[in-house]
């Protein structure tokens, strides 16, 4: 069952993970990439994505750090996630990212593949 | 969720910007956690303190919420910020004035500027902790876990925008009641626990459960620090607001034993040996710099050993000599900051860092770029201390 927490529509390629993500402590917010070199996204770049992973664990400053990825024009277009987690949720409130939670973290599309997220259709498909 | 009207016209911007911002987040988190209401809270906590974490971006928005007329509803504390107020530690100019606009801008919001990553510690002895079972808001996950689980308090694991929105607003979504069938028991199968063992506990529990995690094993025998530890290590993990003890029949069952333990430690302890030692994270309260003076007596530390603490702490520890006893053993005795996620340790100065705490290995780790050599402090103090 799919959910709308932060309402919007976006445009991106879908960037997934199997690992929640330490947002303070792995996350740089300058580059918009991953940084902790144990995590499967190490590395990766965030900004334009619809970035799909577990839920967001740690530090609740790693809200600050979902707002400041946008305030750097580098954060992802939309986020889905399995589970709710207050940084996510509330740093996407303010950034106003889009955020929909989705258990199966957007089965049926591809990774890297251009898509849609439509929070009011609960929807994620091909652009 | 259910709004009352007065809710309604704040999150459609009839009581101001920062009000509707502030209602914006207690919305969506309130939808996300699947609460019917908001409810009132007597207390919160700020996380978000430190210029090193929130940055330019958090800065100036933190100064647009003051701009914009954000004032505390309720009694706001906050977290540490980046170094300690009153000493020179050469930092540079643009760190200096990001943390002071910071600090500037909470205290135009009518914050209380603690600088203390446990409240519940420093509030305890001024007799100031609000009636036990009342709704607070916490964003510091040690201090939430500790409110929770031994605090005789209820908070959210709130995120430090929850908590500033609690903290403007006065309320925060009430959760709706777990199922106890989603609460899986760790069982602490560890003999003679160290207070770092039960933060390797809390770290690997903290991953285990989403919001409750019971423990087994640990009741009787778990002093203050060795609690300390535990919440900071859970909160380290995951997303976990609170820990039981005791035995429990539902839910899934998790060892953890040596193996587990070992896995752990081995995870986060990454240098076989410091260049100098940190410790804190959660700040040092005034009994525990009272047992640190002691557990060193007459011994000096042969290496840097910074001890982060609380203003309030650091006081009491003034008054009753330790401060002096742990600064003749070679201690810096700093507050207003803590273990992680300062500059005060930074790569361009040492390649790692000793610590006792799990949270603090975690953060330096990954944040200052530095190795960390991870041990109990009994066996910092015994190795480092001649």
């Amino acid at each position: 069952m799919r959910r709308t927490v932060v309402a919007g529509r976006a445009m991106g390629e879908v960037l997934r993970s199997s690992m929640p993500i330490n947002f303070l402590g792995a996350v740089d917010a300058a580059r918009g990439t991953i940084t902790d070199p144990a995590h499967d996204l190490h590395g990766r770049a965030l900004r334009g994505t619809i970035l799909a992973f577990p839920h967001g664990i740690g530090s609740s400053v790693g809200a600050y750090t979902v707002y400041a990825l946008k305030a750097n024009g580098v954060a992802p277009a939309a986020m889905v996630c399995a589970r709710a987690d207050a940084s996510v949720v509330s740093g996407c409130a303010i950034a106003g990212i889009p955020l929909m939670l989705d258990g199966g973290l957007c089965e049926g599309v591809r990774d890297g593949q251009a898509c849609t997220v439509d929070t009011a259709a609960r929807t994620v498909v091909p652009a | 969720m259910d709004l009352t009207r007065d809710e309604e016209d704040a999150l459609h911007g009839r009581r101001g910007e920062a009000m509707e911002t502030a209602y914006r987040v207690l919305v969506a988190t309130g939808e996300a956690m699947g609460a019917a209401a908001l409810g009132g809270v007597s207390w919160a906590h700020l996380s978000g303190v430190n210029y090193n974490t929130i940055g330019d971006a958090g800065a100036r928005f933190l100064a647009d919420m003051a701009a914009a007329g954000a004032r505390v509803r309720t009694r706001t504390t906050l977290n540490p910020m980046g170094y300690d107020s009153r000493a020179d530690h050469g930092l540079p100019d643009e760190f200096v004035r990001g943390q002071e606009g910071i600090a500037s801008s909470y205290g135009q919001m009518g914050v209380d500027l603690s600088f203390s990553c446990i409240p519940y510690e420093i509030f305890r002895e001024s007799d100031l902790l609000p009636r036990a079972g009342g709704r607070v808001a916490f964003a510091e996950s040690n201090a939430a876990i500790y409110a929770n689980s031994v605090g005789g308090l209820r908070t959210n694991k709130e995120s430090a925008f929850g908590a500033l929105a609690a903290a403007l607003s006065g309320k925060s979504p009430v959760a709706p009641p777990e199922d106890p069938g989603s609460v899986p028991t760790v069982r602490l199968r560890v003999d003679s626990a160290s207070d770092l063992d039960y933060g390797l506990l809390g770290y690997f529990a903290g991953a285990a459960g989403s919001r409750t995690v019971n423990i087994e094993g640990a009741a009787e025998a778990m002093g203050h620090r060795s609690c300390k530890s535990l919440c900071a290590g859970m909160g380290t993990s995951g997303t976990c607001s609170r820990f039981s003890l005791g035995a429990r029949a539902a839910g899934e069952r998790i060892d953890f034993g040596r193996e587990e333990r070992d896995a752990a430690l081995d995870s986060l302890s990454t240098a076989g040996s410091g260049d100098m030692i940190a410790l804190g994270s959660p700040q040092l309260g005034a009994g525990e710099l009272a047992s640190l003076a002691a557990m060193v007596g007459g011994a000096r530390f042969q290496k840097r050993c910074v001890v982060f603490c609380a203003r309030a702490s650091l006081e009491a520890a003034e008054a009753s000599g330790d401060a002096a006893g742990l600064r003749r053993a070679g201690c810096e005795l700093l507050a207003d900051c803590c273990a992680c996620l300062t500059p005060l340790v930074s790569a361009d100065d040492v390649d790692s860092v000793t610590t006792s705490s799990v949270k603090a290995a975690y953060y330096l780790s990954r944040s200052n770029g530095v190795g960390v050599d991870l041990r109990p402090i009994s066996e910092i103090v015994r190795g480092e201390a001649r």
